[in-house]
């Protein structure tokens, strides 16, 4: 413990150090799991491959057409389309249904249990249904990403609409601020941050959406999932597999860190979570001990 | 000329707490009245009444609340907001111009001493300064009424003093009707033309003080025996009517 404590002192060594002690021991546990169960090359290959050969047989036949990093990169890029445009309509949808719900008590009343089946309802089970509905190209893709995104844009927005200051509503009434004003100027800045948690929540929601939606929906222009999904099937293609979902992942993580920066740039002048002064550590300080 | 004129306010809470019994009051323009008691007898209540913030169970309340002004407890500034902005918030949302506005909260600034931070925001400002940039905020529109929810209540006793002087100085400026509520005698003799002392529990009015001091008051003349036998005559009715 000692250990890790002297390390922590040093901010920028802890935040590159302790992930990668993190990343080296997982992958050892991986190389042994793999080295003890398959002997085998070709039936490694099927279960479980070795981590490099995810970079050498997945990622890098960099001319390859078929596997690899360029037809990967191909099929990203529907995937981030039907994901953004998704998550931008879970936006707009989820901010308004709260802002309604804010509005007045009965709509939330009436509104709120359906939320919350809405995100409970096991999506994949009902695919039949929407391929009815929708069809099977881009509109039932976005339906899936939307449906799944939508659920933390709601409450969190919600969440942050209800939670303004009842102080603030009192001065905001003796100026006679009609409802409009008091949405626009008071509560939707108030909600700010509560509303950016929802939409990083859903960030990560409809990235497996809409990689989920490839795995059901055979038609129109085809996501990283149909790639994922393929190479599931052929069982000789795991590092392929695994490359494409690590490519699926790693947008996400980077929806992730924009939707954080975004955040931050959005509330940096005012936000407790945002300020210089944030404590690092909830330890009342001990007598330093020094060595003499 | 009257400005606030209260007749037989009371006011009962639904779970039957009797907050307000029976309270009658006039103030002037020009006049400064500060009211008195112990946390929880029922004096924040009574501003909200004033402020139309909540009804009374009975009476009524004569005031003009288009032009009223009133200084939470608490600062409550937008923290999204600096300085500036915080202080034009009234005005803005009374739809004033926005040239007219800026111009009244620059001026408004100026007065309660705040020059120079007008592009801080709350977060980096001092107990006393969220303080001054609320009182700003309300001065903007010139109120002809007053109201002061103990606001000094949360600040050191040495930047209470120093903002009771300037609230004077403000109040000579702007001549409005002030009406003042704390729970500390000194801040209330020191402002006041008039303290009522309110009991609790029912909350009523139980005496009154008429303060006598000319103005402009001197920060010193906290330190004079009159002072000291003001304050000594009003704690002694606080402590009569919650013996």
């Amino acid at each position: 413990m000692k250990f890790f404590g002297r390390l922590s002192q040093s901010r920028r060594i802890s935040h590159v150090f302790l992930p990668l002690i993190t990343f080296v021991v997982f992958l050892s546990i991986w190389y042994t799991y793999a080295k003890l169960h398959y002997d085998n090359p070709v039936q490694r290959r099927n279960a479980l491959p070795y981590p490099h050969e995810i970079v050498t047989d997945g990622f890098l036949p960099l001319n390859d057409k078929v596997n690899g990093l360029q037809p990967i990169l191909g099929y990203m890029w529907p995937t981030v389309k039907v994901t953004l445009l998704g998550l931008v309509i879970a936006v707009a949808l989820g901010v308004l249904v709260a802002i309604l719900m804010n509005f007045s008590k009965g709509i939330e009343k009436s509104l709120f249990p359906y939320a919350v089946i809405l995100q409970t309802v096991p999506i994949l089970a009902i695919t039949p249904l929407l391929t009815e509905l929708f069809g099977e190209e881009l509109g039932v893709r976005l339906v899936v990403t939307v449906l799944v995104a939508l659920f933390p844009v709601i409450t969190n927005t919600l969440f942050g609409l209800q939670s303004t200051d009842r102080a603030l509503h009192d001065l905001f009434t003796l100026n006679h601020a009609n409802r409009w004003t008091r949405l626009t100027k008071l509560e939707l800045p108030s909600a700010m941050p509560s509303l950016m948690t929802g939409i990083r929540i859903a960030s990560g929601s409809a990235v497996i959406g809409s990689v989920v939606a490839d795995f059901f929906f055979a038609k129109g222009e085809k996501g990283i999932g149909y790639y994922i999904r393929t190479r599931q099937q052929q069982s000789i293609q795991r590092p392929e597999m695994f490359a494409g979902t690590i490519m699926a992942s790693l947008f996400g993580i980077l929806m992730f860190i924009v939707i954080g920066w975004i955040t931050s740039r959005a509330i940096r002048n005012w936000h407790d979570s945002n300020l210089a002064h944030r404590p690092s550590s909830f330890k009342v300080v001990r007598t330093l001990k020094r060595k003499s | 000329m009257t400005a606030l004129n209260l007749r037989n306010i009371s006011m009962t809470f639904p779970d039957g707490t009797q907050a307000i019994d029976d309270v009658d009051l006039t103030i002037e323009r020009g006049e400064f009245v500060t009211i008195v008691g112990p946390s929880g007898c029922g004096k924040s209540t009574l501003l909200r009444i004033v402020s139309g913030l909540q009804l009374p169970t009975s009476g009524s309340c004569e005031i003009d609340r288009q032009s009223l002004g009133y200084v939470f407890q608490d600062p409550v500034l937008l923290p999204w907001r600096n300085v500036q902005k915080n202080v034009e918030l009234n005005a803005e949302l009374q739809n004033v111009p926005t040239d007219q506005r800026r111009e009244a909260a620059q001026k408004a600034v100026k007065l309660v001493n705040l020059s120079g931070q007008e592009l801080k925001y709350p977060h980096q400002l001092s107990g006393g300064m969220k303080m001054r940039c609320s009182l700003a905020r309300s001065l903007v529109s010139q109120p002809k009424v007053f109201l002061f929810d103990e606001p000094f209540g949360a600040v050191d006793e040495m930047t209470r003093e120093r903002l009771n002087d300037e609230l004077l100085n403000i109040f000579l400026q702007e001549k409005f009707a002030g009406l003042f509520i704390t729970h500390s005698i000194q801040e209330a003799v020191f402002l006041s033309t008039r303290v009522i002392v309110m009991s609790s529990q029912p909350g009523r009015f139980v005496s009154e003080h008429k303060i006598g001091f000319p103005f402009p008051r001197a920060s010193e003349i906290r330190y004079s025996p009159e002072f000291a036998q003001l304050c000594g005559q009003i704690s002694h009715d606080l402590k009569l009517a919650h013996a």
